[in-house]
């Protein structure tokens, strides 16, 4: 489902980073380990269009996304890529479920909230649905985040850093909630990090 | 959840933070649209009152004041001046002349002025009958809508009036006017006038003639001691024919209606009477040229202060916005993330902004309406002039563009700014 193929970034002024190609299919999980400063940010907003990948190709589904012009590839995102952030932002002026069913809306889909409210009871956060986003523990967004970026059902999932602020159990807790709900709206999902306690737990993995 | 419904979410999240700005433009916005419409409705009032008058002629004294009293009946006046010095004009034959009508004050009822006069006066101003007929013996009034409405008179009622044009003044008690009709709303100073005929007003300032020698001139036309006493035989006196055979009597003014006011003779008529009678002529379009053009620098400096607190307020606007942005930079990168293009940040900020300038657009109309209303409350009651403030002037769409306007120019460059931001740069900042 995404297939990227000899990508490289230059910040100005920085060095050349080149990023080994990687393949991740529809419900396959794929980790993306690397330790601080490797690039492993600039990779997944490479893969999320939040930056013009300036060589290569990156495949998501039948679209090469290096191709798309800068309305395109946000257009393309909303729709295609779903992304969890290690610190997640929402807009303050609306409630938990108003952030999910804003997702719908900025990607031209029509405002599902059953649906919504499907994913919050399945993430056991639908008591919290109408609640302002700024009464949710850290641990309550990082759910939130999830179902936002879920409710697209989109090709793919990219999640950084979901684990590395949580304790063991919240960390496995998170990772099986994004695996299960990656599966059950057949995503591709890919999670870059530094937290090695996930090695164990993803076997298909690449190594920045 | 659309970009519109988003952005007057984020208005009304924090309503605290825009108040001070809100607040601002409702007052620059109040006070245009006020001065819009006292502006517009004085100048209503000013003139359909002129009424076609090219000429008043009276006393020698103030022109403006003169027209105000006579035109506008919002002021004393100027004096009387005796028939036998007006006879000229008011003789049928002058070739000059399509109608003069002779006008007498002096005395009040709950501070409505009774105008000794002539029919032709209600021509001038288009006023018809409503009920019962117009004066025709002495003691008879015909009154206007307001003096109706207000002062609570119907047709049949006797009332005595108040010397001068102070209600608390003494009363004529022995003499007391009979409405004998009513007259529909004109919109014009007419409204609040009760007309009688020339003769009636002489009356009542006859059967005390010494006690108010002293102070005749201030109060209005009263007999001569050496007259005939023509006033006991109820003669009707309704035409200007029968003024002529009055030629000790007094008058206040004659307003005058030319033929034409083309015609050159015309321009010098008025110069002529100032310059070799003992009476005054003053033409009401030039005096209130005048006033209007002495009234006007106050208007000016007023208007000049408004746009200037308006244009503060849409500072304060840009300043809020560009705040609120900064403090949202990471919700804005989210919506990028989420699908939208810049175009739809962009749109969303000056859809903030415009929200900004239409509820203070909301609030500053509110406010000089309802000011307005309280400012014709008193304007009622000191001059009997209606005003109001629950209509809606077409100059009001004109502050509604120029806010808008405003609201959008506010919230261009944070729109810009928020449109051009690097989601990427953001969404890394740890």
């Amino acid at each position: 489902m995404i297939r990227t193929n000899n990508i490289k970034y230059k910040y100005p002024g920085g060095k050349d980073m080149v990023f080994p190609d990687i393949q991740c299919s529809s419900s396959e999980m794929l980790l993306v380990l690397g330790t601080s400063g490797v690039g492993k940010t600039t990779l997944l907003h490479l893969l999320g269009g939040l930056l013009s990948s300036q060589h290569g190709n990156i495949q998501i589904g039948e679209i090469d996304m290096t191709k798309l012009s800068g309305a395109e590839a946000d257009h393309f995102r909303g729709k295609n890529i779903g992304i969890v952030f290690q610190q997640n932002h929402f807009v303050d002026a609306l409630s938990v479920i108003e952030n999910v069913t804003l997702a719908q809306t900025l990607a031209g889909n029509k405002v599902d909230k059953k649906a919504a409210q499907n994913i919050l009871d399945r993430l056991n956060i639908g008591d919290k649905a109408d609640h302002a986003i700024k009464n949710l523990s850290q641990g309550e967004k990082q759910r939130v985040a999830i179902a936002r970026a879920l409710i697209n059902q989109p090709k793919v999932i990219l999640a950084d850093e979901p684990t590395s602020a949580l304790d063991d159990s919240n960390c496995n807790e998170v990772l099986d909630l994004l695996q299960e709900q990656a599966k059950a709206v057949g995503s591709a999902l890919v999670v870059v990090t530094h937290d090695t306690r996930l090695k164990d737990k993803i076997n298909h993995q690449v190594i920045l | 959840m659309t970009i519109i419904q988003l952005a007057w979410r984020n208005i009304i999240k924090n309503p605290l933070n825009l108040l001070m700005s809100i607040i601002l433009f409702g007052l620059g916005v109040g006070l245009i649209s006020f001065l819009l419409l006292f502006n517009t409705q004085l100048k209503e009032k000013f003139d359909k009152n002129l009424a076609d008058i090219d000429l008043v002629v009276g006393a020698k004294g103030s022109p403006l004041q003169m027209i105000l009293c006579n035109m506008y009946h919002i002021d004393n006046p100027t004096g009387n001046i005796p028939i036998k010095n007006a006879a000229p004009l008011l003789k049928d034959l002058h070739p000059l002349i399509k109608k003069a009508i002779p006008l007498s004050l002096g005395d009040n009822y709950k501070a409505y002025r009774i105008v000794g006069t002539n029919h032709d006066l209600l021509e001038l101003y288009g006023a018809k009958l409503k009920e019962g007929s117009l004066w025709a013996k002495d003691f008879e009034v015909t009154i206007g809508k307001s003096v109706a409405d207000e002062a609570g008179l119907k047709l049949g009622d006797k009332f005595v009036s108040s010397h001068g044009f102070n209600e608390d003044d003494h009363t004529h008690d022995e003499y007391s006017f009979v409405v004998k009709g009513v007259l529909e709303g004109t919109g014009t100073v007419m409204d609040q006038l009760i007309l009688t005929n020339t003769a009636s007003i002489w009356l009542v300032h006859s059967g005390h003639g010494d006690e108010e020698a002293h102070d005749e001139e201030a109060h209005g036309p009263s007999i001569k001691e050496n007259t005939e006493p023509a006033q006991e035989d109820q003669v009707q006196q309704n035409s200007n024919a029968d003024l002529l055979h009055h030629m000790d009597q007094e008058i206040t003014s004659v307003l005058i209606q030319y033929k034409s006011n083309k015609n050159f003779q015309a321009l010098n008529f008025g110069r002529n009477i100032n310059e070799n009678t003992e009476m005054q002529s003053a033409s009401p379009a030039i005096e209130m040229n005048r006033l209007y053009s002495m009234m006007g620098v106050g208007t000016d400096a007023l208007n000049a202060l408004a746009l200037l607190i308006a244009i503060v307020s849409a500072l304060s606007i840009f300043i809020s916005l560009l705040k609120s942005m900064r403090e949202r930079k990471y919700e804005l990168a989210i919506i990028r993330v989420l699908g939208a293009g810049r175009s739809k940040v962009f749109l969303l900020i000056i859809l903030e902004g415009l929200f900004l300038a239409i509820i203070g657009f909301i609030i500053g109309t509110f406010l000089s309406h309802v000011g307005m209303e309280i400012l014709a409350k008193y304007l009622k009651a000191d001059f009997r002039y209606s005003f109001t403030g629950m209509k809606w002037i077409s100059e009001e769409w004109y502050v509604l563009g120029v806010s808008v306007v405003l609201g959008v120019l506010a919230a261009l460059i944070p729109a810009i700014q928020a449109a051009n931001t690097d989601i990427n740069k953001t969404l890394s900042e740890k």
